[in-house]
């Protein structure tokens, strides 16, 4: 093994990988039967970056060669940096030895267009069809699909991989016909549909033949690049809430524009990440996603934007203070789970424990439920609680005031989900 | 009157302290690992002598009253091994075996809560270890990792990676506790290994094969390539992986 050039393609390919910031690993169900090496199922990060990020797979391009010019692309054509290549047999060496050290949880391989859609699929097909039927690899492998590429390749693509991922890249069809010439909408959803009908009739047939091969266990997810063009949040959502439905996406993942190139049509290079905008989608993703809320709900035409110094489901209980407050030991779950500082497992917990005995503040808080958020939206076992009457944005100064820097706008912080 | 049991800290010693509970009918309890020896005039001081039997019928006991998963959770707390919290796991067995009806789900209650923390803090350190085991190649093809969790998970590790990497030896150790997990390509048993004969580096290195080396080093390039400087945010970093971890993590060394 030639180790510095190894360690030179590895270094150009992870580096031109790692704007794509999926990096989930969890969702597969792919086990460990025939005692080879590894499985797929409980999405662990191994490792974090020093910006925060998960690591969990080996993410590199199989080449930064490509033929288009999408001007948010650090790979794209025109651009003047080094260019690497890894051979089939490297890709597999690298995945495996990272994999026998726990390094990684498996691979996300996505790659350049080098001369056409079908040529490039066929080698990132075949990397994962080595791994599975040489090796015993049973972890994780998440595959970009090239647009354009033909159904045949999808197809065996879905045989070996966990995930695959068609990135949309722009919300909208016109930022993509704005920054990436090359390519057309058609041409990404084309596979996206292949997929989603492919995965349904595969999964019916899992149920009729157990021994039936799984496909694509992981499901289909897609990426969107968030303030390289102009649409507004409620465009964004709009888009992401038509994928999930209409193409049983698994995830849209939001990726805050990082300026790496000087463009006309781009945002300046001195453009800060916008990472709290970012971080608001994820949150109003989640609470169409596990919370029950209609996009319509979140963001519409009145209310294009998401509130950039609070959460979105603070957002929406201020604007319908008529909906509370809530009787936490009466109240419904789903109407729990609309009430900010009350998350997923809080709201669990709570319907579990009042079973018992109705709850007061002090259990509340044990059982993690923000109470500087929540105790203007509920009521408990308690003669104590927000007597005043006050309107949504005397709350959303009060919460402000009361919660540290991490709610202004400003800072560089990635804040949490709820 | 308050009778403190002294247990030796392991989970048959603690299901037989229950089982003195009720067979002498004590009321006021405090459980304790070892004997603190502190204002001895008040109290009665009883020392709990393990037996696997009468362990046996308390656990048989539990198993009527909180399900399986419940049972685990407990041995889940119990490896938190934190001896001021010995109390909170009496106390959550002996709520269970007076209660008519199943208590796991009571988050009102106390114990209750207390326990399921404990079980959220261990099941968080098994979850790190998954993560942050960092095996390296011997010449004899074992992997080896070393690791120091905060809480004795190593017994709750073993499905996971047994599972995980059945085609490879490997060992586990727990370096602060000094024992370890060995999975021979078969079965996985609990070892010891002894240092002493190892105390040079270079024969720490010598047993490593050749393109550990080489791996390790692209691991690293491959971890600094990853990074966006421009997102950099190390409050974050460090919360997801404190400090205390990094000596064992390839990638931070
Ligand atoms: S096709 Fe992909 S790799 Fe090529 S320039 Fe466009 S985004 Fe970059």
């Amino acid at each position: 093994m030639n180790v510095d050039r190894i360690t030179e393609k590895l270094n150009i390919l992870a580096d031109a990988a790692k704007y794509d910031v999926s990096c989930a690993s969890s969702g597969s169900k792919r086990k460990n039967e025939n005692k080879g090496l590894g499985n797929a199922s409980n999405g662990i990060c191994h490792s974090y970056t020093e910006d925060g990020r998960c690591v969990s797979l080996l993410k590199i391009l199989l080449t930064n060669h490509c033929i288009f010019d999408c001007a948010y692309c650090v790979s794209r054509k025109s651009n003047d940096v080094q260019r690497a290549a890894f051979t089939v047999q490297e890709v597999v060496d690298l995945t495996i030895n990272f994999y026998r050290r726990n390094y990684i949880e498996g691979l996300f391989l996505s790659s350049g267009i080098f001369k056409d859609a079908d040529y490039t699929m066929e080698r990132l097909v075949r990397i994962a069809k080595k791994l599975r039927t040489e090796h015993n690899f049973n972890g994780y492998i998440h595959l970009k699909s090239i647009p354009g590429a033909s159904d045949e390749l999808m197809n065996e693509a879905g045989l070996y991989a966990d995930r695959l991922s068609v990135n949309l890249e722009m919300p909208t069809e016109a930022g993509l016909k704005l920054l990436a010439p090359d390519k057309n909408q058609a041409d990404m959803i084309k596979p996206m549909g292949y997929l989603k009908n492919a995965i349904i009739q595969r999964t019916e047939e899992k149920k009729i033949f157990k021994k039936a091969p799984i496909f694509a266990p992981a499901g289909q997810s897609t990426q969107v690049i968030i303030g390289a063009t102009p649409e507004n949040d409620s465009e964004v959502l709009q888009s992401a809430n038509y994928f999930y439905k209409n193409f049983n996406l698994k995830r849209v993942y939001y990726s805050g524009y990082v300026p790496v190139l000087a463009d006309s049509r781009l945002p300046a290079l001195n453009t800060s990440v916008p990472m709290v905008r970012e971080n608001r989608l994820y949150q109003a993703d989640w609470l169409m996603r596990f919370y029950g809320f209609k996009v319509n709900e979140i963001v519409n035409d009145s209310q294009p934007h998401l509130d950039l110094d609070i959460d979105p489901k603070l957002g929406w209980a201020i604007r319908n203070m008529q909906a509370f407050p809530v009787d936490i030991n009466k109240a419904d779950l789903q109407m729990i789970l609309r009430v900010p500082g009350i998350g997923l497992q809080s709201a669990q917990k709570i319907v579990s424990a009042r079973k018992f005995a109705k709850l007061n503040w002090d259990q509340l808080k044990k059982i993690g439920v923000a109470l500087n958020r929540a105790k203007y939206f509920i009521t408990c076992k308690s003669n104590e609680f927000e007597r005043r009457d006050l309107t949504g944005s005397n709350i959303k100064q009060f919460i402000l005031a009361t919660s540290q820097s991490k709610y202004l706008k400003n800072t560089q912080v990635q804040l949490n989900l709820f | 009157m308050m009778t403190t049991l002294i247990y030796d800290g392991t989970f048959e010693g603690l299901l037989t302290a229950v089982f003195e509970v009720y067979d002498r009918r004590l009321g006021r309890v405090n459980l304790q690992k070892s004997d603190l020896g502190a204002n001895a005039l008040f109290e009665d001081k009883m020392q709990v002598i393990t037996d696997e039997a009468r362990a046996n019928r308390v656990l048989k006991g539990l198993k009527q009253k909180i399900s399986s998963m419940g049972v685990q959770r407990l041995y889940a707390a119990h490896l938190a091994e934190m001896d001021s919290d010995a109390n909170s796991l009496l106390g959550y067995i002996r709520y269970a075996f007076d209660s008519a009806v199943n208590i796991e789900e009571d988050y009102g209650n106390r114990f209750v809560m207390r326990v399921s923390e404990m079980v959220r803090m261990v099941r968080r350190e098994k979850h790190r270890m998954e993560a942050f085991v960092r095996f390296q190649k011997l010449k004899d093809d074992t992997f080896y990792a070393g690791i120091e969790p905060d809480f004795n998970v190593l017994p709750l590790l073993i499905r996971h990676f047994k599972s995980r990497y059945a085609d490879q030896k490997w060992i586990i150790y727990d370096l602060r506790r000094k024992y370890g997990l060995y999975y021979d390509l078969h079965h996985t048993q609990y070892i010891s290994l002894d240092f002493a004969n190892v105390a040079k580096p270079a024969d720490v290195i010598a047993a490593f094969t050749e393109d550990e080396g080489i791996y390790q080093h692209l691991w690293k390039n491959y971890f600094t390539s990853v990074n966006i400087p421009s997102r950099k945010n190390t409050k974050l970093h460090v919360r997801h992986i404190p400090k205390r971890y990094w000596k064992h993590l390839t990638e931070k060394i």
